[in-house]
């Protein structure tokens, strides 16, 4: 069985963390590799720090720390807009164990609120002081997250849709989020996130190109949903097949682009 | 007797037990404690049988790590009870069928409970988010749900 090491502040449990050793957060995933013998290091490393905890508003940033919570998140009244995403985890006791920092880590099919995160253009912050972009942090998936941030989004920018067989509380058959940048009534700077449609949350360039400088309505957005699906191979697995995937993507991304149902 | 010393408190009265090496609350609970109520189903956070509230929030005890909860507030489906005899909630269940096998029952109340707590005039669909993590074979849910919008009634009427 693994050793517990906890530690007061974020610098000491990085210096602790290393080859034998992983990071426990809320514990929603990493509990689950220690009950069933899975975990494969000696040594499970946690923070009791506050500086990971919270959720801080200044002007139009907004910086969640990581072991701010699911429940947080979507009880936050200034992040409303984000509330869906944050309800798309698990049921209610999942959701007030489950961390900001966590859901970056969590491994197909889980994963929605990064989903969100990587639509919004979020910034990693981990503890060595480093930043990186979202996108790219997700490629490796290492260092002691200790906050997201990102800009607030326009009012209405910003759409999540989640496809599940099980309701209320059932894992991602796909979801989506998109930030819907506008100038001048059309769509400009449009950024477009995936998340069942590949082994990790993606952007989904091809339909981000297409929806350029179009306007938000059924013609205009119809080319992205012809190149939905374009550069990306969506895995199968016991919830939807790769095919699957491949032909309600399409849909999927049309109700969430034109807020057909928000579902 | 080995492993990490937790003390807590559990359904309002100091408890405390030796936690593995990385154990769940589960486990302290079950085989540290003698608190049964509390169901080991998944073992991955899935099911909901061993939902249980730490500072009044409902917690999935298998992938609650043991020492997070020391020196809070536990309660368990074991202390629900009025006395002897059933609380409201539990009666409700048995009023309206909501139990079958029963395993899933204890973290269902657990789930109801913190619901009922927060909003004690729920909605149905707020009862169906609520028990949205837990999972029952038997029932089909119905008599559940029915259950728990009856226990909230009654709990306004006494009022």
């Amino acid at each position: 069985m693994p050793r517990v090491e906890t530690y007061a502040t974020a610098a000491e449990a990085v210096r602790a963390l290393g080859p034998g050793a992983r990071f426990l957060g809320g514990g929603s995933l990493v509990m689950i590799d220690v009950n069933h013998g899975a975990l494969g290091v000696e040594r499970i490393v946690r923070t009791t720090d506050p500086a990971l905890r919270g959720i801080r508003v200044e002007s139009d940033r907004i910086t969640l720390g990581a072991h701010a919570t699911m429940a947080e998140v979507a009880g936050a009244r200034d992040l409303a807009f984000l509330a869906p995403a944050a309800l798309a985890v698990g049921g209610p006791a999942v959701r007030n164990a489950a961390t900001v920092g966590g859901n970056l880590f969590a491994p197909h099919p889980y994963g929605d609120f990064a989903v969100a995160l990587l639509a919004l253009g979020a910034t990693v912050h981990v503890a060595d002081g480093q930043e990186r972009p979202l996108d790219e942090f997700l490629d490796e998936r290492s260092g002691l997250v200790t906050s997201v941030s990102f800009r607030r989004p326009d009012g209405g920018a910003f759409r999540f849709r989640k496809v599940r067989r099980v309701r209320p509380a059932g894992a991602s058959v796909m979801c989506m989020a998109a930030l819907l940048n506008r100038s001048a009534g059309r769509l400009s700077n449009v950024c477009v996130a995936y998340g069942g449609m590949a082994a990790r949350p993606v952007r989904a360039r091809a339909a981000e190109t297409a929806l350029e400088g179009v306007p938000l309505d059924r013609g205009g957005v119809r080319p992205a949903l012809e190149r939905a699906v374009e550069g990306l191979d969506p895995p199968t697995d016991a919830l939807a097949s790769s095919w699957y995937r491949r032909e309600t993507a399409p849909v999927q991304l049309r109700r969430l682009l034109l807020g057909e149902d928000r579902g | 007797m080995s492993g990490t010393p937790v003390t807590f408190t559990l359904n309002g009265a100091a408890a405390g037990g030796f936690a593995d090496p990385g154990g769940n609350l589960l486990d302290l609970l079950r085989r540290g404690v003698g608190d049964r109520t509390p169901k080991y189903g998944c073992g991955q956070g899935s099911c909901g049988a061993c939902t249980v509230l730490v500072d009044g929030a409902p917690r999935l005890a298998c992938i609650t790590l043991a020492e997070s909860v020391a020196g809070r507030d536990v309660r368990t489906a074991a202390g629900l009870g009025d006395g002897a005899g059933l609380g409201a909630l539990q009666q409700a269940f048995v009023d309206h069928f909501a139990a079958q096998c029963g395993y899933c029952t204890p973290g269902m109340l657990m789930a109801a409970t913190a619901l009922l707590e927060r909003d004690p005039n729920p909605s149905r669909d707020a009862v169906v988010d609520a028990i949205g993590g837990n999972i029952c074979r038997c029932t089909g849910y119905e008599p559940i749900v029915e259950a728990i919008l009856a226990a909230a009634r009654g709990a306004r009427e006494a009022r």
